[in-house]
């Protein structure tokens, strides 16, 4: 399928940007890697699309001793690549790598994806696990309260994701990831990200058809997780049980 | 035969060139001056009525719907076998749609975009009926009816009974399993295409298509726009794989034929993604109910089925509704030799899109039903797998060979074939390892042998009576004034690499180099009259048809180059491109050009019909070639997560003679790329609505390069009796063997948690909901 016609903007500044997005005509553009799809399916209709890739605002990075802070239209592949900050052992790094296929990477951004809310996509339960807070255009907020449902946000109309911030744990912290995919690239079937630090331990479960579910703690063991996840299909919930106990094998560890 | 380009040499192909290079030109990169672009409405519905159709104002006359078609016929692929029920299928529905994504109305505009935009704007009333979505409910009683005057849901069904099958209840080992395969979707890379064009100075269709069978194409549509064969013009131009999926005349032909006519300006189809995958999952569906009574030592008695085929909605041009539940009969018993057989078949109609023959048609289920028999009959012997296979197969000595279902098997050695790749996978070794792997991971093996009937002619498809039956197979040869050969050929090569054996054939022949070789093929305005490409038949019939036209030309040749040297014919042979007398040579560029150029040289008595002939092609016995494999291989299944992964695989395979071995390695390696799809993939659900799940490949997962192990293959080379070079089709084999052998490794696996899976494909989900089954967790 094809595109019904649109506009194309290429704002200069966020403000103007901001403006051209107040309007429920219009919608933001990223690296195009989920919205081009669902404008060639006619999913979606905007009148205007607003291209913020360019936008110095969203662009750059800073690493400072308690956060890395990346410019939301930063893409997987400079993360992948190393060409960003990142926090000890290249956590950002190896799971940009492992997002989709190179050629998705090399457009595909940081806030392109979180501002999707895909609820199988890789930053928005391992950044979640991680505490990560998205900068907008008016504030910061917390991205464990960022997704509202599958593909839903509580971004305002008009409202800019500018970068995301990823607090560095205190050193020595434990870091795991697994998700399980039909083949790698594939968005996957049941993942679960783990942060083990001196803060405590947080633990996201994605790919559960709308926002990951965090445990903290305590929560975070196979048992509340069983009871939390009873809505799913006996085999899935098992599925997802074992990448938990492998991230809390890994944690232990 | 010389080992340097004819038959037997592995050279590279001559038609990669363009394709690497990016070169080729397939349908989308054909766009005449003055080309509009289609789009087509398509119902989201599964089964309507059509109440009412309302074109968007001032957009009339670019918006049409079946009663704008003046005269065009509906599309009706009959077949002969007794009780078939044939259907009509509407190029545009009328009144009555019968799957997502049969079209409705077509749009024409200047750009595909500004066509869907019109779709859009189509408004179609529908009064929703109910929908059959599985082949199981539509042979139920009460299900509604599709074509309501047939008073049930069956295009037809068989029944075979042989050696009374069904009174061998004492059999010492009785094993029955239910067994259930999922409908696919091909997806070749291009989808499908088309350019139609009305040539006025010539009075003629011509219609660019990406098909495999483009005489075939021609013939339905001059039937169903009700214009003489030689009023249209059928070119299939470079076309990215088929696999079966453009082995059909569609109904978007027809339509852009008659458009193009009634509009005088060349119109355009390209099929997109998700039009392919949501009305064009259209293959592979098996369901079987399968019991195998054996003697205690493994040796199978009888084998007693129940299989039915989901058909579909509509009975395909040319192959029938019926092709592929009605070949399961016959080709169940696979490579056994056994004395008593009972089987039924059904080919249920349903409200998804018509099937259609696939790779290695109907046998990728057959198989899979087969050799999970034979696995099953083994674990209760207490035998291995390859041990029941050895006791059952049809020994080297008995060939030829007919078996239960009088199919006749030309040559080879099918338990030297097992033996070989039982000897590759180290059998005993595994079975060592795999006891060790008593954690959550387990290892299997699995294996498969079966054959693949190929080339099978007139004799064959006579009896089936569907709208094709394939006759003599022809070629045209023609040496070009300098010396080059030009073979003309009714088939289509999209991906066999037919422009380069077909060139190896003809130098077999004639010597000339295969760089002077061209093969022109894929066009009705130029080539012979072909069936087309399909059912692996092109080797054995274009390449027996480009041999004798070679032959008869070297006649030809022959005769003038020896008036050249002064020695008598008889004295000379044609071979290296020269014509060889007893003491001198003279190329056959020199007599191509004494022929056209110098005639004034040649003999009286030279053949006036010149250095181009048409010869014809049919092998001694036309029931076919029996390429045969064993496949083999080990998987690790890890029963917490589901996760499946491949760790060696290795085929044997006797294809008889190869014309190029390496071409036919590329072969089998794609093929098994498909198979594993079957195996561990490729799933269009239809939920109880008829609405399918996918409409992305986000959602319908096919194999990749990941997901492809490194295949070890080894060959035999039995030749077939009945062929030029003793060559036998080899090109769907490779999709044959995975989901039997892969399936069986996998239970293998799960054997010792007392679990099983039965259906196709082995997604984790299913090997997790397996293992719990056995826990007794639900
Ligand atoms: C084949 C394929 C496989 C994929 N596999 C995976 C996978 O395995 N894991 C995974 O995580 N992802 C996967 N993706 C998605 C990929 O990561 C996308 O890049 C990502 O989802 C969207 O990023 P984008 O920059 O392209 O955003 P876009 O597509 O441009 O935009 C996505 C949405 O976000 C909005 N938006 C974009 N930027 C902003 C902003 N700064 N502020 C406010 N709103 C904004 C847009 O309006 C739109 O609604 C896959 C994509 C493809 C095509």
């Amino acid at each position: 399928m094809k595109a019904p016609a649109f506009d194309l903007a290429l704002p200069e500044s966020l403000a103007q940007a901001a403006q051209l997005l107040a309007s429920p005509d219009s919608r933001a553009m990223g690296g195009g890697q989920s919205l081009g799809p669902m404008l060639n399916l006619r999913a979606t209709r905007p009148a205007l699309v607003v291209k913020l890739t360019g936008l110095p605002d969203l662009i750059g990075v800073e690493d400072a001793s308690d956060a890395v802070t990346l410019g939301a239209a930063t893409t997987h592949a400079q993360i992948a690549d190393g060409l960003t900050p990142d926090l000890e052992g290249g956590v950002l790094a190896r799971i940009a790598s492992g997002i989709a296929y190179r050629a998705v990477r090399n457009r595909g951004t940081i806030g392109g994806s979180l501002c999707h809310a895909d609820p199988a996509a890789d930053w928005l339960t391992t950044l979640t696990a991680l505490d990560a807070v998205v900068l907008t255009s008016t504030r910061p907020i917390a991205l464990s309260a960022f997704v509202t449902g599958p593909y839903r946000t509580i971004l305002a109309p008009g409202e800019i994701v500018r970068a995301v911030r990823v607090p560095r744990p205190a050193p020595g912290f434990a870091w795991s990831y697994h998700k399980l995919c039909r083949k790698p690239g594939e968005f996957a079937h049941a993942m679960v990200a783990g942060l083990r630090a001196s803060s405590g331990l947080r633990l996201a479960i994605g790919a559960l058809g709308g926002p990951p579910l965090l445990l903290r703690d305590a929560e975070a063991s196979i048992g509340v997780a069983e009871t939390s996840l009873s809505f799913l299909e006996p085999a899935a919930r098992r599925i997802q049980l074992e990448a938990m106990s492998r991230v809390l094998a890994e944690l232990a560890a | 035969m010389d080992g340097g380009q004819g038959v037997g040499a592995s050279v590279l192909r001559k038609e990669d060139d363009r394709y690497l290079r990016g070169r080729g030109i397939y349908i989308a990169d054909i766009k005449p001056a003055g080309t509009r672009e289609l789009a087509f409405v398509r119902t989201p519905l599964a089964h309507a009525r059509i109440r009412a159709i309302r074109k968007p104002q001032g957009f009339e006359h670019a918006v049409f719907v079946a009663s704008d078609l003046a005269g065009v016929r509906p599309i009706v692929a009959n077949s002969a076998l007794p009780g078939f029920k044939p259907s009509a299928q509407d190029v545009l529905a009328q009144d009555r749609v019968r799957h997502v994504g049969e079209a409705v109305a077509v749009c024409v505009a200047a750009t595909r975009a500004e066509a869907e935009d019109l779709a859009e704007l189509v408004e179609v009333e529908y009064e929703e009926l109910p929908a059959v979505s599985d082949m199981l409910a539509a042979r139920a009683q009460d299900a509604p009816l599709l074509h309501p005057a047939w008073g049930d849901n069956v295009f037809l069904s068989t029944h075979v009974d042989i050696g009374e099958a069904s009174v061998r209840d004492g059999a010492p080992i009785v094993v029955r399993r239910t067994l259930r395969t999922a409908r696919q979707h091909m997806a070749p890379i291009e989808g499908r295409g088309l350019v139609a064009e009305w040539d006025s100075r010539l009075d003629q269709l011509v219609l660019h298509t990406a098909s495999q069978m483009p005489h075939i194409v021609r013939s339905g549509l001059a039937e169903c726009l009700g214009l003489p064969e030689e009023a249209v013009r059928v070119i299939a131009p470079d076309v990215g794989g088929g696999f079966g999926y453009k082995g059909i005349l569609l109904p978007e032909e027809v339509v852009a034929g008659f458009l193009a006519r009634h509009l005088g300006h060349p119109v355009r189809w390209i099929e997109d993604r998700r039009e392919a995958l949501t009305g064009g999952a259209n293959c592979r569906e098996h369901h079987y109910e399968l019991t195998a009574y054996a003697d205690r030592d493994g040796r199978l008695i009888a084998l007693d089925a129940l299989a039915t085929v989901d058909a579909g909605a509509y009975s395909i041009y040319p192959f029938s509704a019926c092709l592929e539940a009605a070949q399961v009969a016959s080709i169940l018993p696979g490579p056994y030799d056994f004395a008593a057989y009972r089987c039924s078949t059904w080919s249920a109609a349903t409200n998804k899109p018509p099937i259609l023959p696939y790779r290695g048609v109907a046998r990728a289920g057959v198989a899979y039903a087969m050799e999970t028999m034979m696995d099953a009959i083994a674990r209760e012997a207490g035998l291995e797998p390859h041990e029941v296979r050895l006791r059952n197969l049809i020994p080297p000595e008995a060939m030829p060979f007919d078996n239960i279902t009088n199919k006749h098997f030309d040559s080879g050695d099918y338990p030297q074939c097992l033996r070989r790749v039982v000897e590759a996978i180290d059998v005993p070794a595994f079975r060592a390892r795999q006891r060790e792997a008593t954690g959550p991971v387990r290892l299997g093996l699995g294996m498969a042998i079966f054959c693949e009937q190929a080339a099978h002619g007139t004799s064959v498809y006579s009896g089936w009576g569907i709208p094709m039956v394939p006759g003599y197979e022809q070629a045209t040869a023609r040496l070009s004034p300098d010396g080059g050969l030009e073979l003309r050929v009714g088939i289509q090569s999209h991906g066999q690499g037919l422009e380069t054996t077909l060139a190896q054939v003809a130098h077999s022949v004639l010597g000339v180099p295969i760089e002077r070789v061209r093969v022109v093929h894929g066009d009705t305005g130029v080539t012979p009259y072909s069936t087309g490409t399909w059912g692996s038949r092109c080797m054995v019939m274009a390449g027996g048809a480009v041999a004798q036209a070679c032959t008869e030309l070297a006649t030809r040749i022959a005769r003038i180059g020896a008036q050249l040297l002064q020695v008598a014919e008889d004295d000379v042979v044609v071979a290296d491109g020269c014509v060889r007398g007893p003491s001198g040579s003279v190329s056959i560029r020199e007599v191509a050009h004494t022929f056209y150029r110098r005639p004034q040289d040649l003999p009286d008595n030279a053949n006036p019909g010149g250095l181009e002939i048409t010869a014809g092609y049919k092998a001694v016995r036309d029931s076919g070639t029996f390429s045969y494999a064993a496949h083999a291989c080990i998987v690790s299944v890890d029963t917490r997560s589901g996760e499946i992964r491949i760790l060696d695989y290795a085929i044997c395979e006797d294809g008889g003679v190869l014309v190029n071995p390496m071409i036919v390695d590329g072969q089998v390696i794609g093929g098994v790329a498909q198979g594993i799809g079957t195996a561990l993939y490729e799933e269009m659900a239809f939920d109880a609505a008829g609405q399918p799940s996918a409409a992305t490949l986000a959602d319908y997962a096919l194999p990749g390069a990941s997901e492809v192990p490194v295949l070890r293959i080894d060959h035999m080379e039995t030749p077939s009796p009945y062929t030029r070079f003793g060559q036998k089709g080899i090109g769907e084999g490779g999709a044959i063997g995975p989901p039997a052998a892969i399936a069986n490794a996998v239970n293998d696996a799960l054997a010792g948690l007392g679990a099983r899976v039965d259906r196709l494909p082995i997604t984790a989900e299913r090997v997790v909901a397996a293992v719990m089954a056995a826990e007794g967790v639900s």
